[in-house]
């Protein structure tokens, strides 16, 4: 059987391990699904596959044991769920138009946690429009506070839901319980001046967690939300890191025109006479300095927004793992 | 006598008692609830009808209209001291007869409360009438009727909202304005909610002892209750609060004073010079909130001090109802009795 490998991979089936034998990712943004598409998955990894999904670590569904000849089939019955997705490209018979661009992912934020700031889902699916379909490999993550369930830490790009806490000394009883906590959860932000409470803007994360534990709501949640986001975060045989910080306090247009310029960035820069090159090797090579300028390029900047001079990543490397003798 | 007036009648009638008094409701603050995206009901200064939220109970009590969580009571300079002037235009509150009956409770304790009257409560008390909202049929978590309290008939005005117009019962002449005279007439008496869906049995004030005081029934809430205080800064009838003085000169002879709401659940409401604490254990703190509430204040005032308002029940995190307390505690004294 002749197969060619760069077309079903771009069409999001994979080479397994078992010869002839291919198996289909569902993309599910924000892994936020319905649950009528449910039957139509099922349909599929039954009559085409073993009857299982794997359900995979970017939130999305993995039909394993498919024959590739049955490619052409399955696209057709798939399109229902690449419609849901809510592209502006116009939907085909032909299955998925890219697979490099990783689902995004994000934890399930303000529709059912107490502690997000946002609405994860949502900029999960806005994004999801923004950049997919592409065939370079992003990794892209939201999470709705720094608690960071969804491992914004481990991606190419992670966004983190903040808000700018507002105190309303008129309201506040001077209970301490947000002094407390920010100092024994968070960073210390706040502490006690004259009765009142003083927040440092430089140490304060934009969690919410004063917000939270006020009881009398002299902290509230200020109009506009912001973001920071975490870069460059990876794993891997080479040398895996978690993503620093790249921008504080950012609006939602910023966060979403880096990710968009930074394509171009890697369209520029990538090394083509390798297979694939990652992102964030990409940033290693050319550099921070450069990076920072070719994807803020253009963008507007909201008032508030901070942006790191430089970035330190850590992360080892695998080659250096020398704290180990045999026994 | 009653007027019956469309919703626009209404706004020109709010509209002309603006010019005498500010107008306080429940209002919907949007984007103010704690958790992203929702919004927080709490009292406000209205302009028209559509501001006026009626489909949810208040998370917070109008008890911040006329007992303001933080007041300055004076400025001092040296031996000398000086109380602020404060806004003196009359203010017209809207409320249900749970909170009305509340205040009642805070006047108690601010003005008929031995000997001294508060002057920082009197003084905003007297600039204070009541307009009633018509309330029959109540929130899942009220239990007013078991308390006394779903009728009140110290109001000024009454109110009934429908859906296309609004019936008002004006007592104090003073608010009639030609709004009203211009108006249909109507024959209205408001209505009171004559049965909750939570009911509460209050153990009788005698039987609850030194025995119910140790009832393992307390530690339960030591587990539960995480003193947060949500329970007492949402309370119509909590009064308590702690001073504060400001110093604003290194000397410390310049400076204020205030007051600010306090609450038994809170940590620290009890610390005493010294690092000594009254009330350690979180359910300790429930049983002096729960003994003040439906035992003490009655011994006192022979009137329980609940309202039956079901807000500490909407606001606990820790889903800690008060009325399931009072039920158990009842049934704990009535097992008691028995066995004496
Ligand atoms: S990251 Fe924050 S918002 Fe998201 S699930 Fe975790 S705690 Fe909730
Ligand atoms: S938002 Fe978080 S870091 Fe900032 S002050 Fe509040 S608790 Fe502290
Ligand atoms: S939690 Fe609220 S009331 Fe308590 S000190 Fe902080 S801001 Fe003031
Ligand atoms: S104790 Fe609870 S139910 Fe009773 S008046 Fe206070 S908030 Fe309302
Ligand atoms: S609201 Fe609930 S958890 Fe908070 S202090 Fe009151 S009973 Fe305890």
């Amino acid at each position: 059987m002749g197969i060619n490998g760069k077309i079903v991979t771009k069409n999001a089936y994979r080479i397994t391990k078992t010869r002839n034998k291919t198996a289909l990712r569902i993309r599910v943004p924000g892994g936020y699904i319905k649950v009528k598409h449910f039957t139509l998955i099922q349909s599929i990894a039954e009559e085409y596959g073993d009857g299982t999904v794997h359900i995979t670590t970017r939130q999305g569904f993995e039909i394993p044991h498919i024959d590739f000849d049955k490619i052409a089939q399955i696209n057709k019955k798939i399109r229902p769920l690449i419609e849901s997705l809510g592209l502006d490209i116009e939907v085909t018979d032909y299955g998925y138009p890219a697979a490099g661009t990783r689902n995004i992912s994000a934890c399930v934020g303000s529709r059912i946690c107490p502690q997000a700031n946002n609405d994860t889902t949502k900029i999960a699916r806005k994004i999801e429009r923004t950049i997919y379909p592409n065939d370079f490999h992003f990794k892209v993550a939201i999470t709705g506070c720094p608690n960071d369930c969804i491992k914004a830490h481990m991606q190419d790009f992670g966004i983190i839901c903040t808000t700018d806490p507002q105190y309303d000394a008129n309201r506040c009883i001077s209970c301490k319980a947000c002094v407390k906590n920010c100092k024994k959860n968070v960073t210390g932000a706040l502490e006690m001046n004259n009765f009142n409470v003083k927040r440092d803007a430089e140490k304060c994360i934009g969690c919410g967690e004063c917000i939270l534990k006020c009881p009398i709501g002299a902290w509230s949640r200020g109009e506009t939300p912001y973001y920071r986001m975490v870069i460059m975060g990876r794993t891997g045989k080479k040398n895996p890191r978690i993503a620093m910080p790249f921008i504080k306090w950012s609006s939602e247009d910023v966060v979403v025109g880096v990710i968009k310029n930074t394509y171009a960035f890697v369209g520029r820069h990538i090394d083509r006479s390798l297979p694939k090159e990652h992102i964030g090797y990409i940033v290693d090579r050319v550099g921070y300095q450069v990076f920072k300028q070719e994807v803020m390029e253009g963008l507007k900047l909201n008032k508030k927004i901070q942006i790191a001079e430089n970035i330190q990543w850590h992360g080892y490397y695998y080659k250096q793992d020398n704290q180990f003798k045999s026994i | 006598m009653g007027y019956k007036l469309s919703p626009l009648a209404f706004d020109y009638y709010l509209k002309a008692l603006r010019n005498t008094y500010r107008i306080f409701a429940p209002v919907l603050q949007k984007g103010k609830g704690k958790f992203a995206g929702t919004d927080v009901i709490s009292y406000g200064e209205i302009n028209s009808l559509d501001d006026i939220m009626l489909d949810r109970k208040s998370y917070f009590s109008p008890k911040e209209v006329l007992y303001p969580i933080r007041e300055t009571l004076f400025y001092f300079l040296n031996d000398e001291t000086k109380a602020p002037a404060i806004n003196v235009k009359p203010i017209l509150i809207l409320v249900r007869p749970c909170d009305l009956n509340g205040i009642g409770k805070l006047d108690r304790v601010f003005l008929n409360n031995g000997q001294e009257v508060d002057f920082y409560y009197a003084r905003r008390r007297e600039l204070i009438k009541f307009a009633m909202i018509e309330c029959v049929e109540g929130f899942d978590t009220c239990f007013c009727v078991s308390m006394d309290s779903n009728v009140a008939n110290n109001y000024d005005m009454a109110v009934r909202f429908d859906e296309d117009n609004i019936t008002v019962k004006v007592v104090d002449k003073s608010l009639i304005t030609k709004d009203l005279t211009h108006a249909d007439t109507a024959i209205f008496e408001p209505a009171f909610i004559q049965e909750n869906k939570v009911k509460v049995t209050i153990p009788e004030v005698d039987l609850v002892t030194k025995k119910t005081f140790d009832h393992e029934l307390w530690e339960e809430y030591t587990s539960r209750c995480i003193a947060c205080g949500r329970c007492n800064t949402s309370c119509i009838t909590c009064s308590c609060y702690t001073m504060q003085d400001i110093k604003l000169s290194d000397d410390k002879k310049i400076g204020e004073r205030r007051r600010v709401w306090a609450g038994c659940h809170i940590d620290g409401f009890t610390n005493m010079a010294g690092g000594h604490n009254f009330r350690k254990k979180n359910g300790e703190k429930m049983r002096f909130k729960t003994m003040h509430k439906i035992n003490d204040f009655y011994k006192r005032f022979n009137e329980h001090m609940c309202v039956g308002c079901g807000r500490c029940d909407d606001v606990c995190p820790e889903y800690i109802s008060f009325s399931k307390c009072i039920n158990k505690l009842n049934a704990i004294v009535r097992e008691e009795t028995l066995h004496e």
